[in-house]
C-alpha cells in the first residue's frame, strides 16, 4: 500500500515540556552530531503523545527539534508502517493474518470483528472509537490468533474474548501504553 | 530433558528483576570477562564454542567477531538484533520478556571482547511492551555499576541503549538496521564494506542475534570447549525453537542441537502432536523464509537417515529435497491448510516488506503476489504455474540483500513439493471459492479429481 502525505489533516501541535524533556534523553543516547538517530524513538513518543498520528506540522516541529530537514523526516514516517499519516481510530485492532496466525483462523476472525463494529477493513466507526485492520507477522504466531491494540498484544483470541475487549474499550477499561 | 543454557532460569518467578536475577548467579561472566579475560580470550573461546549466528544465516559468531575492525582506532560497536519479524519466529521475544538481565549481561561481555564503548539493541517498535521491559533491566544494570564509567573499577566504560523500529522487516537485515538505526529508511547497504569495518556511523560493527548474543553468559562461564560438546557437529550448544501452527503445544522451546524432528513433534515434553489428531500436510522448519516440505521430508531425509534438528540434517538434500534450520520459526500445517492460500500469504508478506530499491525484487515480489492471488481466488490459468516459477528464478540471486531470496525460495518449494495442490484450484475454481475449503473437503478427498 503507498504510504503518503495529506496535507490537509492537520492536528494541534503540542510539545509539552515532558515529552521535550523525553526527547532530550532519547536524543543523549546517540553520540555528538548523530542525534538523527534518535528519529524513529522521537516520533513514536510525539505520535502517543498527539492522538497515534503524525500531521505535516508535527513532523515538522520533529525537523526543527532533531535539526535535520523536513524531508528527512517525511522520508522516515512514510517507509515505517508504525507511524500513521493521518487521524485514526481511538481503539485500533490490528490482527497479524500472516501464514501462522491466517491457519488458525486470524482472517475468519478479523470478517467476526467488522461485522459485529459494522465496519469494513480500514474504515473508522462513525464514533472514532474502532477500527479493523491486518497486520503481518507480529512475533506471537504460537499464540494465534491474536491483534495488537496499543503498546498489548491480545493473544489466543476468539469470538467471545473480542466481544469482551470491544466492550472493555467501550467502558475506558483498556489498557493502551505500557508504562 | 535437554540441556538449558538459555532458559534454564526462565521460570524463576521474580527473574525479570535484577535482585532475582544477580542472586541467581546473573551478572558473574561480566566479572569473570572484566577481571580475569583479556578481549582475545573471549574472542577464541566464543571461537571455540562453534556458536553459529542464531538470526537465521547460521554464520560463526567468534569468526564474525575476529573480523572486527580494531586497527583503525574507529570507535567500535555491539548492535544487537531484536527486529524478529520473519514469520513463524518469536523466540528472541520470549528470551527479552522473562529474561532480559540474560540479554544485557551478554552484551555487556559481547562489547567487552569487541572492545565496543557504545552498544545498542535494535528493537523491532511493535514489541514496545518489550521495549520498556529492557528500558528498565538496562537503568537497572547502570544503577548497579555493571554500564557507565569504569565496570567493576577495571577501566572498561560502555555505554547501551535500546532503540526501537517502527514496523519494518527489512530492519532485521543486519544494514538496513544500521540505516534505521541512523535515522533513516531501512535501505540495505551493498556489501562490501561489511558492517565489521564499516557499519553505524561508518564505523566497525558487529550485528548479532538476541538468542546468539544470550548464549555468550554460558560460553564465558563454562568455557567454549563445554559448549562445543553440546549438540551435534557443527551445530553445537542449544537452539531456541518457536513452534507454531497445527501442533498441540505451540511456544518456545530450548532443544539440545541432534533431537530427532519425530521426537521434537510427536513428545508430549515438546509439540506433543498434531492438534485434534489430524494428518501432518507440510513443515517449514526455520522460518517464512525456508523451503517448505511434505511429509515425507520431515522426519528422514530423501537418503532415509533420520531427520535432526540441527543446521545440516536440514539442508541435508538442498532446495529440492531438504530446507534449513534458519531462525528456528517451526510452522506445522495439517491437512485442513492450503498450500496455495498460504503461498500467497507469503508472498504478500515479502511483497509488502520489500524495500523497493532493486526491481526483481520489487517488482517480482508484486508479481508473484498478484499471480497467487489469482490461483487462491480462482482465476487462475495452467500457464501460471511455469510463469510463478520463471519469475522466482529470476529474483533469485539477483538482488542487494537476501529478501529477494526469501521471497523466491518458499514459492518455490510450494510449487516443488505441493503442485497439485496449484492444479486444483486452478482446475475446479468453484470448489476452492470459501478460503477454508480443505476443512470441508481435504486433498486427499479430492486428489481423484485431478486425475485427466
Ligand atoms: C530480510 C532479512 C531479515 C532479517 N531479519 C532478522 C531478524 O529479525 N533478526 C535477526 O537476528 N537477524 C535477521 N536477519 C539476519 C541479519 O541480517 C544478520 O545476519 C543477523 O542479525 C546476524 O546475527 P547472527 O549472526 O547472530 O545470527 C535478517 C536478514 C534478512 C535478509
Ligand atoms: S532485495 Fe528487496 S528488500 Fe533487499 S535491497 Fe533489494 S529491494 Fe530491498
Ligand atoms: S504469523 Fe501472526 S504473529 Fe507471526
Amino acid at each position: 500500500m503507498e504510504r503518503v502525505i495529506i496535507k490537509q489533516f492537520t492536528q494541534q501541535v503540542n510539545i509539552t515540556d515532558e515529552v521535550m524533556a523525553r526527547i532530550g534523553e532519547l536524543t543523549s543516547h546517540y553520540p555528538e552530531g548523530k542525534q538523527k538517530s534518535a528519529l524513529l524513538p522521537v516520533l513514536h513518543l510525539v505520535q502517543d503523545a498527539h492522538d497515534n498520528w503524525l500531521s505535516v506540522d508535527l513532523m515538522d516541529k520533529v525537523a526543527e527539534i532533531l535539526q535535520i530537514k523536513p524531508i528527512e523526516v517525511y522520508e522516515v514516517a512514510t517507509f515505517y508502517s508504525m507511524y500513521n499519516l493521518k487521524p485514526v481510530a481511538k481503539y485500533k485492532f490490528e490482527f497479524c493474518r500472516t501464514a501462522c496466525c491466517s491457519i488458525r483462523g486470524a482472517e475468519d476472525l478479523m470478517d467476526y470483528t467488522c461485522s459485529k463494529l459494522g465496519v469494513k477493513e480500514g474504515e473508522i466507526t462513525p464514533d472514532g472509537l474502532f477500527s479493523v485492520a491486518g497486520v503481518e507477522c507480529l512475533g506471537a504466531c504460537g499464540y494465534a490468533p491474536m491483534l495488537q491494540l496499543g503498546d498489548f498484544y491480545h493473544e489466543h483470541m476468539t469470538p467471545e474474548k473480542i466481544d469482551e475487549l470491544i466492550e472493555n474499550c467501550k467502558q475506558g477499561k483498556v489498557e493502551f501504553y505500557s508504562e | 530433558m535437554g540441556k538449558k543454557i538459555l532458559t534454564e532460569k526462565i521460570n524463576i518467578p521474580g527473574i525479570r528483576e535484577y535482585d532475582v536475577y544477580r542472586q541467581n548467579g546473573g551478572y558473574k561472566s561480566v566479572e569473570k570477562a572484566l577481571k580475569e579475560m583479556t578481549p582475545e580470550q573471549l574472542v577464541e573461546s566464543v571461537k571455540a564454542s562453534g556458536l553459529r549466528g542464531r538470526g537465521g544465516a547460521g554464520f560463526p559468531v567468534g569468526m564474525k567477531w575476529s573480523f572486527i575492525d580494531k586497527k583503525s582506532g574507529k570507535p567500535r560497536h555491539l548492535l544487537v538484533n531484536a527486529d524478529e519479524s520473519e514469520p513463524g519466529t518469536f523466540k528472541d521475544r520470549y528470551l527479552m520478556e522473562f529474561i532480559p538481565h540474560l540479554l544485557i549481561e551478554g552484551a555487556i561481555v559481547s562489547s567487552f571482547a569487541l572492545e565496543a564503548n557504545l552498544s545498542y539493541i535494535y528493537i523491532r517498535g511493535e514489541y514496545m511492551f518489550v521495549f520498556k521491559i529492557l528500558e528498565k533491566a538496562i537503568k537497572e544494570a547502570y544503577a548497579n555499576g555493571w554500564l557507565g564509567k569504569n565496570i567493576l573499577g577495571t577501566g572498561y566504560n560502555l555505554d547501551l541503549y535500546v532503540h526501537c523500529g517502527a514496523g519494518a522487516y527489512i530492519c532485521g537485515e543486519e544494514t538496513a538496521q544500521i540505516e534505521s538505526l541512523e535515522g533513516k529508511r531501512g535501505n540495505p547497504r551493498i556489501k562490501p564494506p561489511f558492517p565489521a569495518v564499516s557499519g553505524l556511523w561508518n564505523e566497525p560493527t558487529v550485528v548479532n542475534n538476541v538468542e546468539s548474543i544470550a548464549s555468550i553468559p554460558w560460553i564465558t562461564l563454562n568455557g567454549g570447549e563445554e559448549y562445543a560438546k553440546i549438540g551435534i557437529g557443527r551445530s553445537t550448544g542449544t537452539k531456541l525453537i518457536s513452534a507454531s501452527g497445527h501442533i498441540k503445544n505451540p511456544g518456545v522451546y530450548e532443544i539440545e542441537m541432534g533431537m530427532t524432528v519425530d521426537e521434537f513433534m510427536n513428545s508430549d515434553e515438546y509439540l506433543g502432536g498434531m492438534i485434534d489428531d489430524r494428518p501432518l500436510k507440510a513443515l517449514i522448519p526455520g522460518g517464512s523464509s525456508v523451503q517448505i516440505l511434505p511429509p515425507q521430508y520431515i522426519f528422514k531425509t530423501a537418503n532415509g537417515d533420520d531427520r535432526l534438528m540441527s543446521y545440516e540434517s536440514w539442508s541435508d538434500g538442498g532446495p529440492v529435497t531438504g530446507s534449513s534450520l534458519g531462525s528456528g520459526g517451526f510452522i506445522v500445517y495439517n491437512d485442513t491448510a492450503c498450500i496455495v492460500r498460504n503461498t500467497w500469504n507469503l508472498s504478500r508478506f515479502y511483497h509488502h516488506e520489500s524495500c523497493g530499491q532493486c526491481s526483481p525484487c520489487r517488482e517480482g515480489t508484486g508479481w508473484m503476489e498478484k499471480i497467487l492471488y489469482r490461483i487462491e481466488h480462482g482465476q487462475g490459468t495452467e500457464e501460471d504455474v511455469d510463469l510463478l516459477w520463471d519469475i522466482q528464478a529470476n529474483i533469485e540471486g539477483n538482488t542487494i540483500c537476501p529478501l529477494g531470496d526469501a521471497a523466491a525460495w518458499p514459492v518455490a518449494a510450494a510449487i516443488r513439493h505441493f503442485r497439485e495442490e496449484f492444479e486444483y484450484h486452478i482446475r475446479f475454481p468453484e470448489k476452492i471459492k470459501n478460503r477454508n475449503h480443505f476443512r470441508e473437503e481435504p486433498m486427499e478427498k479430492v486428489r481423484q479429481l485431478l486425475v485427466k
